[in-house]
């Protein structure tokens, strides 16, 4: 029974992501929708129910830590946080407008529950590392959790981050790639190809699992996964997502990248994720 | 210098479990001591400067006091992005150890050669710049970075100012320390190279002119009062660092004294907006840019004549 409770708040909450980054980057005339509906999903798990955070106290030093690496989907992270009591809802309409706390690439300053700000790629992975190592040397039991996009995995410096939490066994960390298979300007394999994307990380020395990252049931799996020390390796979850999910004609399109809902298409958006 | 940092860094580290060092895998024979008497509080990161800063502020973010260690343009530029959006922008207890300050690596050739380092750390908000004169003030610099809660950048030199340490203020953060005054100039110097602005003083006084010299060992916050007293002094003042003329010591002063509308003209000695490319010691460096006692004779001279 109350394993279906929370079922029903994770799919929920996800619904509420979904709505309130389309709200976001409509009235900021903002980019980045698609990236933010991508990881929906992900992130409903995560703050549904398998992060330690607490909205009451967020610096509370046993927390896990979740690190947006990929900045660009802000607005999906400030609405998790936000449909899950970190601050309060109407404070998401200030997303990208003047004077805002709400910046279009995720920050850290004056917003409750955000660890790190970032925005220029390859930065979060690093940090999550340094974070998890200094939890071993304190030994401390929380989880240390990172998003990253898979355009991002372009940068070398998520591979020297790769390397050296595989080589620190750093088994409380959990990479989590939204790989949706198209970035910036074009799909992710015209651009420069990933794959075997999982073998690399296993070649790294990762424990890895690939998942629909849009099923709850396989992400929550896959998390409860990387909860035990998994043979004191990192682990990855690499999650096969369609960008701009929950909008049909948003869905798996470079164009969503940075164009931002207006007129007609704000509102076929809102019907269809009203209408879900 | 570097054995005085690493040696204090050691004994500090020995009473503080906070205090970890993070090394690019550099430091061969220098980080021995450490890595012995510390072996928990001590990483080495790899070849991976980038990794190794979001490393240190990831674990500076957890409460630690972090060091990140490697020669002049490694643990700076190689990594500006991660100092500057990881470490500064959160204000994370991150401390950059440079070695191979300005020419001390001359012989190793241009990538080797620290000349823009601090411009563009000074540049960073959050950002402490201490580039320390002697070994003894730099073992005094470390103890100022263990305490500071906030980003430094610590310029280690090959080459030191032979100052006797004074039995108090030997550094003070911030603080300029007059070591002479003089009525015709100013001289200002940051690093090892104030040894070559001493021996120009004296020299300048062979001459007929009266210089004194002003040691400015932190770069930023740099000390605006102790450089207005010295314009009010002096009609000219001159500033001499082992670095670009762009945007550090000599950017620094010649800020404050154009803010305050000085009227003391200001020289800036240092390397013109060039690459080094000539191979030779530091000794020999210096000298082949005209940063020597001798040259700096030279161009003050001038600078009063005209």
């Amino acid at each position: 029974m109350r394993e279906n409770a929370t079922r029903c708040k994770v799919t929920t909450l996800a619904s509420k992501i979904r709505r309130s980054v389309v709200e976001m980057t409509h009235l900021g005339k903002s980019s980045h929708v698609g990236s933010a509906l991508s990881i929906a999903d992900i992130l409903a798990v995560l703050y549904g129910e398998i992060l330690q955070v607490d909205p009451d106290e967020p610096s509370k030093a046993d927390r896990d830590r979740f690190l947006l690496s990929k900045g660009h989907a802000g607005a999906a992270v400030y609405a998790a946080l936000a449909h899950s009591g970190f601050m309060p809802e109407d404070v998401l309409a200030q997303h990208y407008q003047n004077g805002s706390k709400l910046s279009g690439h995720v920050s850290h300053k004056g917003v409750p529950g955000v660890e790190l700000s970032t925005g220029s790629l390859g930065h979060g992975l690093g940090v999550a590392t340094g974070m998890a190592k200094a939890a071993k040397l304190q030994k401390r039991d929380h989880r240390v959790y990172c998003l990253l996009s898979d355009g991002e995995c372009d940068e070398g410096s998520n591979w020297e981050a790769i390397l050296f939490a595989a080589h620190h066994k750093l088994d409380n960390l959990t990479a989590i790639v939204d790989y949706n298979k198209i970035q910036s300007l074009a799909p992710v394999a015209d651009t420069l190809g990933l794959e075997p994307f999982a073998d690399k990380w296993k070649a790294f020395g990762w424990n890895v699992v690939e998942v629909d990252g849009h099923d709850h049931a396989d992400l929550r799996a896959a998390f409860a996964n990387g909860q035990p020390a998994s043979g004191q390796q990192p682990n990855c979850v690499i999650c096969h997502t369609t960008k701009g999910k929950g909008v049909s004609f948003m869905e798996d399109s470079v164009l969503w990248h940075y164009r931002t809902p207006q007129g007609d298409e704000y509102d076929a958006a809102v019907k269809e994720l009203d209408n879900a | 210098m570097r054995d005085s940092v690493v040696g204090r860094l050691t004994e500090l580290a020995q009473e503080d479990q906070r205090i970890i060092l993070i090394t690019g895998d550099l430091g061969f024979g220098v980080l021995n001591e450490y890595r012995e008497k510390c072996a928990d509080q001590f990483i080495n990161a790899g070849v991976a400067e980038q990794n190794m800063t979001g490393v240190a502020t990831g674990m500076a973010l957890e409460g630690m006091i972090v060091f990140t260690y490697s020669i002049g343009n490694f643990p700076t530029l190689r990594c500006l992005e991660q100092i500057r959006n990881d470490a500064c922008y959160h204000n994370a207890n991150v401390k950059i150890l440079a070695v191979g300050g300005g020419f001390s690596y001359g012989q190793l050739g241009m990538s080797h050669h620290a000349t823009e380092d601090l411009s563009i750390m000074r540049a960073l908000p959050n950002m402490q710049v201490i580039a320390p004169s002697d070994p003894w003030q730099a073992r005094l610099a470390v103890d100022f970075l263990v305490e500071h809660p906030g980003p430094c950048y610590l310029r280690i030199d090959k080459s030191g100012a032979g100052l006797e340490p004074p039995e108090e203020g030997g550094f003070t953060a911030g603080k300029a320390r007059v070591l002479s005054e003089g009525s015709d100039i100013a001289i200002i110097g940051a690093g090892g190279i104030l040894a070559e602005c001493i021996e120009a003083a004296d020299g300048l006084k062979g001459a007929g002119v009266s210089a004194g010299v002003i040691e400015m060992a932190t770069v930023k916050p740099v000390d605006v009062d102790a450089i207005l007293a010295a314009a009010r002094r002096v009609p000219v003042i001159v500033t001499v660092e082992e670095h670009s003329v762009i945007g550090g010591l000599g950017g620094a002063v010649a800020e404050v004294l154009a803010e305050h509308g000085c009227p003391a003209r200001l020289v800036r000695i240092g390397l013109p907006d060039v690459y080094s490319s000539v191979v030779g010691s530091q000794e020999y460096l210096r000298n082949y840019y005209a940063m020597d006692a001798a040259a700096i004779v030279q161009r003050t001279k001038a600078a009063v004549a005209a």
